[in-house]
């Protein structure tokens, strides 16, 4: 069984990533119905996206916008003149039986992303950008897999149905051997992070509006591209490298024992990380493309799509060039911000009033830990960076020292409040008045006489007792550097 | 009353000579009377066509001034979706299904106050020339009960032939308005594609179907299509254009002056293949307009010859998409759905046991057609065909303002005679098919008879210039009458 390691020693990979981005129209991409995620099931639909005999659907101009917008993000061509296409199949959560995409004429075409992996970049050419609608949702009901075999019962839910979808996919992607499976992490984050940027999509791989397919092959080196499997499924960020990763192993153990690599398509699996076969690519389906005769053609007129160049957002990677000079950071603090996705978060937690430092040293060490430990995104951990900034005011006011606003912490990640009112609740604020300070310290010179006398002899180390039995009086609420100016204030 | 024109019927109606009531129930009457034998009709709908025909005279007798057809009854034909009523397409698949909403063309007839009152039969989703593919039975034409109306709107047809019905609609996608009107002795028109919304249109051929008007005059015709034609922005396809003057075209050409219009005879169209017959009342009807002064010059439209194999491809590839649809799972017919079939097999069974004939011979060679592999030299041949034809039309307007033709071949003949061989049947809309190709607007005018049987002359005009097809419509109707069928 050949590792990881091994797998790359002795071969080259190509990846390749076609990404699903739903836009956040009001409306779907070509009728008037509502695009709320979450709504009732068969809530959202008409005679059009619902495919009702007679209907006919009409472009949405705010998808078309959208997509040419994402192209421009990406460096691409726009077509002066493009059709939309049918890809016809029979599935029932396709309300006619083919889907409204485009074939040979996308939208946008033939540019670039630029991604970084520790501070090397790579160029990730982009094939196309195109346009679609989206599919509704099946539901098997009463079989143990909740897959379609066993089911005895099949929900269809046309919500989604008709939602605008853009596809994003890359050109082949060679040479980046062990790095591979960062790459299409890198790769994706980005692509994620410019889509956010522009406003378009919220994104969110939990909730399906960004869906990810990972094309995958070997190659001896010096020799042909191998035959690429196609991985579905692969639903959040850590999950493409993994998917990357794990399909690079399992080709790599087929191609040293003499096997041959099918074209197919393959799941992921979240829980072990493993990939099974889907559909072969042999029995798949001809889905006759042929140009969509209810749409007109699409011809963007050059103006407008140049008006939407000069209108487009700072994007991503200049954004993270302007805030590491303005946080004065190394490439290499940069890179490890990046790393660990916490760029906007440290941007947001500056914002809400923070440091870029302190914010920098809550999201990158103890939130990142914690994130760890429980194997979740950074993002997803459950502390917002108002939450952070707020904890950091209490520490900069002196009501929390360190060690404090750790614990009020967890209590903000279980989810008990906001720092100020976890603090109060827990009764975790420093104990600042000087009266209480004064009398505990009393208390602690009382108690030990001879200590009292060193430090009066001027042995200032032995304060440190002193200042332990405060600490314990007050359950570690006082802060020790004022109880050790005040215990040898006393005793001077 | 029910031989009378639409245009007589709306005056009288708005001058509160007759109600709307009372022409919807002598309609309801005479369809009561003769559809036994006719079957042009597949629904009707006394109850709400007289309840229509009620609220119409009701806003007129409280001093409303409506539209020059309100109250005149009307047919629609069974692909057109209304709200609420059965629309079929002809098909056994669609069986019982009522549509939740009106197509745009519905909504507007019922604007105009339009009384409806029913569908009509049709070739199984359009496909056919003689309506003997409708899956509930042929109709039969009123001036002959054993021969066919027409397809695949031979009810639309029927129904005005029979004075079942002073207007109707219909849609065409290769000739499916003409070639009834013309069998029928009845005005037919297929306005620009484009000109008249698509949306509630059940698709046969997207790129195609045209919905437009059936009269029995040129002028009633004109009237319902400037009713249901103008922009509609649920369908893309159509043209963000004023409608064409279409009524004031037909009356100015019912005066009988065709001075300074030139009209184009096709070369190509020589009549081979044609009845004797049919030529000879054709040829008589082109005679009788140059003495109404028009000038008939002879073109060349070479690429007309392959109208009819690029449409036999087009056609059936586009419907094979469109009639994915249905497959049981949100609307109309389910078949074996009884647990023993998994979901792909109650579809398959369900098509199998809902299309007719003539609707799975177009799908499997649409399919075909647009299979990859054969995408090039089929479907992608048949377009490039499309866009000479296109040129012949452009090139010919250059140099004549119309085109004429015969509307068909053959006048209706005899039910079953040409169901055995398709390609027998889809000779019938030899001339009515590269129009469908272009996208311009065609109208079919009766101009005369052969062996007693109606013959139908064909109007070609540019697109957009609808109006131009019913000043020479006009003008032959004009000199030919209107043709009266036998009593039933």
């Amino acid at each position: 069984m050949l590792s990881f390691d091994d797998v790359v020693a002795r071969f080259e990979p190509v990846i390749g990533l076609e990404t699903h981005v739903e836009l956040g129209t009001r409306t779907k991409m070509f009728c008037g119905c509502p695009t709320m995620f979450g709504a009732e099931p068969n809530t959202q639909i008409c005679p059009v996206c619902l495919g009702l005999p007679g209907s006919l659907p009409v472009a949405n101009r705010a998808a078309i916008e959208a997509t040419i917008r994402i192209g421009l993000a990406l460096n691409c061509t726009i077509a002066t003149w493009c059709r939309f296409a049918r890809k016809n199949y029979f599935y029932p959560d396709m309300p006619k039986n083919f889907q409204i995409s485009q074939y040979d004429e996308p939208l946008c075409v033939d540019g670039y992303l630029d991604v970084e992996v520790d501070g090397v970049t790579h160029r990730i050419g982009i094939e196309r950008v195109h346009l679609e609608e989206d599919t509704g949702k099946t539901l098997h009901v009463g079989g143990a897999t909740g897959r379609i075999h066993g089911a005895t019962e099949s929900l269809v839910d046309y919500n989604r149905a008709g939602i605008p979808l853009v596809e994003i996919v890359t050109k082949p992607v060679p040479g980046t051997g062990a790095l591979a499976p960062a790459v299409a992490k890198a790769y994706v984050t980005e692509l994620r992070d410019v889509i956010r940027t522009l406003g378009v999509s919220d994104v969110r791989m939990e909730q399906g509006s960004l869906r990810c397919d990972v094309n995958t092959s070997l190659n001896r080196p010096g020799g042909d591209w191998g035959t690429r499997t196609e991985t579905k499924n692969v639903n959040s960020l850590r999950s493409v490298e993994r998917a990357v990763r794990s399909e690079m192993i399992r080709q790599g153990n087929v191609l040293e024992t003499g096997g041959t690599i099918i074209q197919e398509t393959r799941h992921f699996h979240e829980d072990t990380g493993d990939t099974t076969p889907g559909r072969s690519k042999e029995t798949a389906t001809d889905y006759r493309y042929f140009p969509e005769p209810d749409l007109v053609p699409l011809a963007p007129d050059a103006e407008w799509v140049a008006s939407l160049k000069a209108a487009l957002p700072e994007l991503p990677r200049v954004h993270r060039q302007r805030l590491q000079q303005d946080w004065g950071l190394s490439d290499l603090d940069m890179q490890s911000i990046l790393n660990a996705g916490a760029v906007e978060l440290i941007e947001q937690t500056v914002a809400a009033g923070a440091s870029p430092e302190a914010a920098r040293k809550w999201w990158l060490g103890e939130l990142s830990r914690r994130a760890n430990e429980s194997g979740v995104e950074l993002a997803s951990i459950g502390a917002t960076p108002a939450q952070v900034a707020q904890l950091q005011a209490l520490v900069d006011a002196g009501k929390l020292t360190d060690k404090l606003a750790r614990q009020v912490l967890e209590g903000v990640l279980a989810g008990e409040g906001d720092p100020a009112a976890i603090m109060a609740a827990r009764g975790l604020e420093v104990v600042s008045d000087t009266g209480a300070l004064t009398s505990a310290i009393d208390e602690a010179i009382a108690a030990h006489p001879d200590v009292a006398e060193k430090i009066r002899g001027g042995n200032h180390a032995a304060a440190g007792v002193l200042i332990g039995a405060v600490m314990k009086a007050t359950r570690g609420q006082a802060d020790a550097k004022t109880v050790r100016e005040l215990v040898l204030q006393r005793l001077s | 009353m029910i031989k009378e024109t639409a245009a007589a019927l709306g005056a009288k109606i708005a001058a509160g000579e007759i109600t709307s009531v009372q022409a919807t129930q002598a309609h309801l009457d005479r369809i009561s009377e003769v559809d036994g034998r006719v079957h042009a009709f597949l629904h009707v709908d006394p109850e709400g066509a007289l309840r229509a025909a009620a609220a119409i005279d009701a806003r007129i007798a409280n001093g409303e001034q409506l539209g020059p057809l309100a109250g005149v009854p009307i047919a629609v034909k069974d692909v057109i979706a209304t709200k609420g009523m059965p629309t079929t397409a002809g098909s056994k698949i669609l069986e019982g299904w009522r549509p939740p909403y009106d197509a745009t063309l519905t909504t507007r007839l019922r604007e105009a106050g339009l009384v409806i009152l029913g569908k009509t039969n049709m070739d199984e989703f359009a496909m056919g020339s003689s309506t003997e593919y409708s899956a509930y039975g042929p109709t039969y034409n009123p001036w002959d009960l054993t021969r066919i109306p027409g397809g695949s709107g031979g009810g639309s047809a029927a129904a005005l032939a029979a004075y079942e019905a002073p207007l109707s609609i219909g849609t065409d996608t290769g000739g499916s308005i003409r070639q009834p009107g013309a069998v029928t002795g009845t005005v037919g028109a297929k306005p620009t594609y484009g000109g008249t919304s698509r949306y509630g249109l059940i698709a046969f051929s997207s790129s195609l179907d045209t919905p437009g008007p059936c009269a029995r005059t040129v002028e009633d015709t004109a009237l319902l299509h400037s009713v249901i034609a103008g922009h509609d922005p649920m369908d893309s396809t159509s043209i963000p254009q004023p409608v064409p003057d279409v009524v004031g075209a037909a009356r100015r050409g019912a005066a009988g002056d065709l001075s300074g219009v030139r009209i184009g005879l096709v070369r190509e169209f020589t009549g081979e293949g044609a009845e004797p017959g049919v030529m000879s009342v054709f040829r008589d009807a082109v005679e009788s307009l140059t003495k109404l002064g028009a000038e008939i010059v002879e073109i060349s439209c070479p690429h007309f010859l392959y109208a009819l194999p690029a449409y036999y491809l087009i056609a059936p590839s586009e419907c094979s998409s469109n009639l994915a649809r249905f497959d049981g799972v949100r609307f109309g017919l389910r078949v074996g759905d009884d647990g023993s079939r998994s979901l792909e097999e109650v579809m398959s069974v369900t098509r199998e046991a809902g299309f007719g004939p003539e609707v799975k011979r177009r799908i499997i060679v649409g399919t075909y057609a647009l299979s990859s592999g054969y995408y090039d030299a089929y479907y992608g041949q048949a377009q490039k065909v499309r866009t000479l034809i296109t040129r012949d039309f452009t090139a010919a307007f250059e140099q004549v303002d119309v085109i004429v033709s015969p509307t068909t071949p053959f006048v209706a003949f005899p039910l079953g005679s040409r169901t055995s061989d398709p390609y027998q049947m889809y000779l019938a809309d030899l001339y009515t098919i590269p129009t469908n190709l272009y996208g311009g607007p065609a109208i079919s005018v009766p101009c005369g008879l052969s062996e007693g049987l109606p013959v139908g002359l064909q109007i070609m005009a540019p697109t957009m210039a609808d109006d131009r097809m019913y000043r020479v419509g006009a003008a032959v109707e004009s000199v030919v009458g209107t043709l009266t069928p036998p009593a039933l």
